[in-house]
């Protein structure tokens, strides 16, 4: 089936992350380059070997020339395409297909961000739509605030639904000693956390940290030979049909209902396959919507799917196991910590939150204001 | 007023000289018939035949939110034209509106200039 002919060509043989919450004192870039030199160690390779690079930043307007010249590297191959936060699901599939066709044998696909102790704020080079401009949008918040409204007006998903999303998160947080907001948090807390962009509160919001995060990929055949557990790509997709929030069709339906089958198909599985599935949970509506349009619960359900701790620690489906960006790290463009969770889980080496027998795993990134949707499927050696 | 010479000018300067002049116009493919916003050079189906035509001003909430700053509140909606179009926009009169609600356009100068703004219209007087 050509469709599966990139199923299981490539591995992950290399992931890191550096300056996860704050790193005070160093820039974007350090944090990014500590991440690729542990990325690079952790595959059993030298920073020569990489001859593939693929990079997106909030920070940097070129990032592969960036981190060419930063680390030192002369690629064969590179690509920067910035699709927001799904840029490294789709990274991840460039990456397979630049292996794939010989065109380099090692690729590292890396990130970093300081946005959190250079300013505290999200750092964004998103540009603003003139169409909008006039009615002075908030983004990303007031697009995704949009999307809870109508959401919340076509289905009954509820503030307290969105809480749950939020109050998930926090109890994987807990057992993640790598997460930036740990401690206990009530449904009231929540529920009375100050407005921003109605119905959306603080708590509604992912957080905003400093983090960076780099793996490296070869070709499967050559994982067997490096010294790590091999974590093998299966499948991924993409899918796109707006920018501003305004051109996006239906607002309760994301272009991940299309970007998920695709993955799936690729990677020969169906959502009972998936062990673990990491979300983009950039505001709380996020997990909800991407459980729905990737097929875990029909359109409409994901409020009561959510509810009663269901992805929540010891719930019926582990749903972002490092505590999300809600409550882990959420540096501006989150989506390689999606990545990096899902290699720890299906390594094992995922410490007091790792889930029994995780094999297969789904990373799905988000971009924009729910714009560009990227799916990736990782598994283990046994899946193959 | 004046024509807009629009064939010699972008649809972004197109509209906003539009506006300026008191006019809120969208732009219809002549062959197929479907109307465009924002305004751009090609239809979403492809059509370049666009011309620019006077919107009705009636629409619906499709979304909304209402931003909440210390300096003040205000909401942002997404308000579905009767033809069939979408734009982001405000309702500057209310806090906020049910979404489905009915709206009628209107354009308010502001110190960036002109804007179309959105009013509740009361359905007794519809």
């Amino acid at each position: 089936m050509s469709d599966r002919t990139l199923r299981g060509k490539s591995a992950i043989v290399g992931m890191a992350t550096a300056g996860m919450g704050e790193a005070p004192g160093f820039s974007a870039m350090e944090l990014l380059g500590q991440a690729a030199v542990a990325a690079v160690a952790d595959a059993g390779l030298t920073m020569q070997d990489i001859d593939g690079v693929f990079a997106a930043t909030s920070s940097h307007a070129f990032p592969t020339m960036s981190v060419v010249e930063y680390l030192g590297l002369r690629p064969k191959f590179f690509d920067g395409t910035n699709v927001g936060g799904s840029s490294f699901e789709m990274h991840l599939l460039q990456a397979t297909l630049a292996l794939e066709a010989g065109l380099c044998d090692a690729a590292l696909v890396c990130y970093g961000s300081n946005q959190r102790t250079a300013g505290g704020r999200l750092v964004s080079m998103s540009e603003p739509q003139w169409h909008e401009t006039p009615y002075n949008p908030r983004h990303p918040i007031t697009a995704y605030a949009l999307a809870t409204s109508r959401h919340m007006a076509e289905y009954g998903t509820t503030r307290e639904q969105l809480a749950d999303v939020a109050l998930a998160a926090r109890g994987w947080a807990n057992l993640n000693p790598d997460a930036f907001a740990r401690g206990p948090l009530t449904k009231d807390e929540v529920l009375s956390a100050r407005m921003i962009s109605d119905p959306l509160t603080k708590a509604d919001c992912c957080l905003v940290t400093d983090g960076a995060a780099a793996c490296v990929l070869v070709r499967a055949e050559r994982a067997k030979d490096l010294p790590g557990v091999p974590v093998y790509f299966l499948g991924a997709g993409g899918a796109n049909y707006h920018r501003s929030i305004v051109a996006m069709p239906d607002l309760t339906t994301t272009a991940a209902a299309e970007s998920g089958p695709r993955a799936m198909q690729m990677a020969g599985v169906s959502q009972s396959d998936i062990d673990l599935a990491m979300v983009y949970d950039a505001f709380t509506i996020n997990t909800i919507l991407f459980l729905e349009d990737l097929g875990f619960c029909p359109k409409g359900e994901g409020g009561r799917f959510v509810e009663n701790g269901r992805i929540a620690p010891g719930g019926e489906l582990a749903v972002n196991t490092n505590g999300g960006g809600l409550s882990c790290v959420h540096p501006g463009m989150y989506g390689l910590f999606l990545i990096a969770e899902a290699v720890a889980q299906l390594r094992g080496q995922a410490g007091q939150r790792q889930i029994k027998d995780c094999n297969i795993a789904l990373c799905h990134g988000n971009g924009g204001t729910l714009s560009s949707q990227c799916t990736a499927i990782l598994g283990n050696e046994g899946v193959l | 007023m004046s024509e807009i010479e629009t064939g010699k000018i972008g649809p972004q300067a197109a509209y906003e000289a539009y506006l300026a002049a008191g006019r809120f116009m969208i732009q219809r493919a002549e062959s197929t018939g479907e109307y465009v916003f924002w305004p751009r050079v090609v239809a979403p189906s492809g059509a370049t035949d666009l011309t620019w035509v006077e919107a009705t001003g009636n629409g619906t909430v499709y979304a909304i939110t209402v931003n909440r700053a210390r300096g003040g509140s205000w909401n942002v909606a997404l308000v579905d034209l009767d033809e069939g179009v979408r734009m982001m926009s405000t309702l500057p009169r209310v806090e906020t509106a049910a979404i489905g609600s009915r709206v009628k356009a209107r354009i308010e100068v502001t110190a960036d200039g002109p804007r179309v703004v959105f009013d509740l219209v009361e359905e007794d007087a519809a």
